[in-house]
């Protein structure tokens, strides 16, 4: 199969796109957003999860969720290219919400064979959240290591570096039997979880990890049999690969033009500092590798979408980049707004807390082009 | 079907169905000696005849300047140049000599010529019975690419031009230059014209061409001084003194991001075709097997992590401006219409430049060999290729004034002149 030219991004991946442009800056400003999250500087504060929920429910309203949910699930079908779009937006806004884990599960739920995923996938269409309970305490992104045990029905041990756990209703949780790795899905209700919030760094996200303490599960709640979750996982991975990267590109142009504006009125030496070729140059550096994460982003989206056996090439492409330029754009941002970008009630360090989350995310740049290298080059000698 | 096929006009359908058919139809001579990387390393006449010919055979077949109106010499097409290009590479064509003719001269006279001069000059441009080549930069002025000194003087109906013009690519086969020059000495800007003046048939009288030697070893590049050269001015191309704002329309062209297509047909030459199967210089896809064939610290570089590391990096870097240059064309995927059409030659340049300096970190001690060592890895052409790269980092506004031209015309920060 070949990609379309214009990565299958027509007139209505574009209305969808502007409106949730205008939306976020129509009701999420930054200078709104700080106020939400930054409330709190102290360092020895509590873990939290702030976000506006009200906000939340309008984006349901808008349909935000159901975008990938395939039609027969009672969502819009659309493509990834068309989610990716939307993300890209989330990520420019540092939008607090659990959009891109409700979206992730929706990716997996795709993949997954067993009759609970579809309905599953059609309570998100409805408005339930979800995500993903899939990684081990090493922070390993494998899909077969796991520290979630099933036996007999039951689920024991811990998910770590759960995304959003306390914003949404559900978790798609991975567990390891004697026959492999199977999928469930486990209410954030559900007696035996408990949710165990992590300090982070990021102010616009929560993460947590979720103890299973003799968690009953059912056939109900079973989304890929025992044997076939990791194949379900490395199906869905590039997807997930390519909306963390759009939510860094979105977020990486804010904070380009955010630097840019303020390179265009500060003034030293009776110029504006943007005359000056040391701060002139490294920002279109920074805007030429937003571009080409972004062109990698929209390039892994409609792989996804239309060219499976490149999927995963591009994805990490896409991710690998795009974790750079976060980096990148990131060390620049507070560089160059000086002492004020150095102060808590300056914005870019929002972007920059959330960027290095996004980084790290599936993966960071290096890991990306280490999966891509096997890809490309073949496995290393022993 | 290839990606490029999907989504072909009509128009553009039926001619890469035309090309194909004619690609695989024309043989390609076996050139006599080792070809060039590019068309600005040609040194000798065998070299050019060799090539000279082959962009005579595709501009018949109708590939070379197709979207130009028929009575300049082209077919009248809609966007076909592109697909014409597609073809010409994928099937591994010469590249053509006629560079700063069909990239750079070309577009320019087609949009500011007069009708005669585009009607008499522009199809032997195309079929390269004439070659092009371009006087812009002159010893005092190079980034600062306005204060050019060469003069010309109104002396009855006649332009008389004299002036130094420095690292002039092809001026050693050229027929004709364009020419950016300066008539009236108390105006910066205002005071520049443009013409476009003969050059070979000049020789020995009013115009010297001396080559310059390149850190390669190789020529390619020259001074060019006019002593009272005349021409009529029907070559004045706009009014007197629209010099800048004609050479913006050569500069855009020249960095990848004017509305004319460069016809280019890639760049299969003999460099690396030497004794190892399966490496040739190219994009950073080829890093790969140089990097399987070199030998690194007991195993070879495509077991060392470091390198793999290196090589991806590489690879996503290229493969992103390709995707870039695809996003350009999708008018809801780019906010700005010219903030990447702007990066292309400064991106495409410094990646080119990069690889070359991997591609000789990568085969380790024997980067050292260079062309004409039996023992050089793919022919010694990295080494080469490296150095050759800093002609495209400097040439056509350097790295650095690309930058600001980004940083000023694009993000709208203050302008540095």
């Amino acid at each position: 199969m070949t990609q379309p030219k214009n990565f299958a991004f027509g007139e209505d991946e574009k209305m969808l796109r502007d409106t949730a442009r205008k939306f976020l800056e129509d009701n999420l400003p930054t200078d709104k957003l700080h106020k939400l999250v930054a409330s709190n500087p102290d360092l020895y504060r509590e873990p939290e999860s702030i976000w506006d929920r009200d906000l939340w429910q309008q984006i349901v309203e808008l349909g935000w969720t159901t975008v990938i949910v395939p039609e027969e699930n009672g969502g819009m079908g659309m493509s990834l290219v068309a989610l990716t779009a939307l993300v890209e937006e989330s990520g420019r806004a540092a939008l607090p919400s659990p959009f891109l884990v409700t979206a992730n599960s929706s990716l997996v739920l795709r993949e997954c064979s067993a009759a609970a995923g579809g309905r599953l996938l059609e309570e998100i269409a409805g408005g339930k959240t979800a995500s993903l309970a899939i990684t081990p305490k090493t922070g390993s992104w494998t899909h077969d290591d796991c520290d979630v045990a099933l036996e007999g029905g039951t689920l024991n041990g811990t998910a770590w570096f759960v995304q959003e756990a306390r914003k949404v209703d559900s978790f798609i949780v991975k567990a390891e039997s004697s026959k492999g790795i199977a999928l469930y899905e486990v209410p954030a209700q559900a007696t035996g979880v408990e949710i165990v919030p992590d300090t982070i760094v990021d102010l616009t996200r929560d993460q947590a990890h979720i103890n299973f303490n003799q968690v009953k599960v059912s056939s109900d709640q079973l989304l890929a049999e025992a044997g076939e979750g990791s194949a379900a996982l490395s199906r869905a991975e590039p997807g997930l690969l390519t909306l963390v990267a759009a939510d860094m590109c979105g977020a990486a142009e804010w904070q380009l033009q955010t630097t840019v504006e303020y390179a265009r009125v500060r003034e030293q030496f009776n110029r504006q500092i943007g005359f000056f070729q040391a701060i002139k140059h490294p920002l279109v550096n920074v805007m030429i590798m937003v571009d080409h994460a972004k062109s990698l982003t929209y390039n892994a989206a409609c792989a996804y979408d239309t060219e499976p056996e490149h999927a995963e090439k591009f994805a990490r492409m896409a991710k690998s980049r795009a974790s750079d330029v976060a980096a990148y754009a990131s060390n620049r941002s507070i560089q160059f707004h000086g002492g004020i970008g150095f102060t808590w009630e300056c914005f870019v360090h929002l972007y920059t807390k959330r960027q290095k989350h996004n980084q790290i995310l599936y993966g960071d740049a290096s890991y990306q082009r280490a999966k891509l290298a096997d890809i490309l080059m073949g496995p290393m000698a022993a | 079907m290839s990606e490029d096929q999907k989504k072909d006009t009509p128009e553009q359908a039926d001619f890469r169905a035309y090309c194909r058919d004619w690609l695989s139809k024309h043989e390609t001579k076996t050139p006599s000696s080792r070809l060039p990387q590019s068309a600005i390393e040609i040194m000798h006449t065998d070299q050019m005849e060799y090539l000279r010919e082959w962009q005579y055979e595709a501009y018949q077949a109708g590939l070379v300047g197709c979207d130009y109106p028929v009575e300049e010499g082209g077919a009248g097409r809609k966007d076909c140049q592109l697909i014409a290009n597609q073809e010409m590479q994928a099937a591994n064509k010469p590249f053509l000599p006629n560079i700063l003719g069909l990239g750079m001269a070309a577009p320019t006279i087609h949009f500011h010529g007069k009708q005669g001069v585009k009607e008499n000059l522009l199809p032997r441009l195309f079929s390269c019975e004439d070659v092009w080549c371009q006087g812009f930069s002159e010893p005092g002025a190079g980034s600062d690419l306005a204060n050019v000194q060469t003069f010309a003087e109104k002396k009855g109906d006649k332009w008389v031009i004299n002036g130094h013009k420095v690292w002039t690519s092809l001026a050693h086969f050229a027929d004709w230059m364009i020419l950016l020059l300066r008539t009236d000495k108390s105006e910066k800007y205002d005071g520049l014209s443009y013409f476009v003046v003969p050059i070979k048939s000049e020789l020995g009288k009013s115009v010297e061409v001396r080559p310059l030697i390149k850190i390669t070893g190789e020529t390619g590049f020259n001074e060019v001084f006019f002593e009272n050269l005349e021409v009529t001015e029907d070559y004045l191309l706009e009014d007197l003194g629209k010099g800048w704002q004609v050479a913006q329309t050569t500069l855009l062209h020249e960095r990848g991001a004017g509305p004319m297509v460069t016809p280019s047909s890639g760049g299969a030459t003999s460099g690396g075709s030497g004794n190892q199967e399966g490496l040739s210089v190219g994009g950073a896809y080829s890093l790969i097997n140089l990097a399987k064939a070199s030998p690194r610290n007991g195993r070879t570089a495509a077991d060392d992590p470091v390198m793999r590391d290196k090589i991806m990096e590489m690879i996503i870097r290229q493969e992103g401006s390709k995707q870039g240059a695809r996003r350009a064309r999708v008018e809801g995927l780019c906010d700005h219409p010219m903030r990447i059409p702007l990066q292309s030659k400064l991106v495409m340049s410094e990646i080119r430049q990069d690889c070359g300096a991997l591609a000789m970190e990568i085969e380790g001690a024997a980067s050292t060999l260079y062309i004409n060592d039996e023992n050089a890895p793919v022919g010694g052409e990295w080494p080469l290729a490296y150095m050759n790269s800093y002609g495209v980092t400097i040439a056509a506004g350097t790295s650095e004034i690309q930058r600001n031209i980004l940083g000023e015309r694009v993000l709208g920060m203050a302008k540095s002149k």
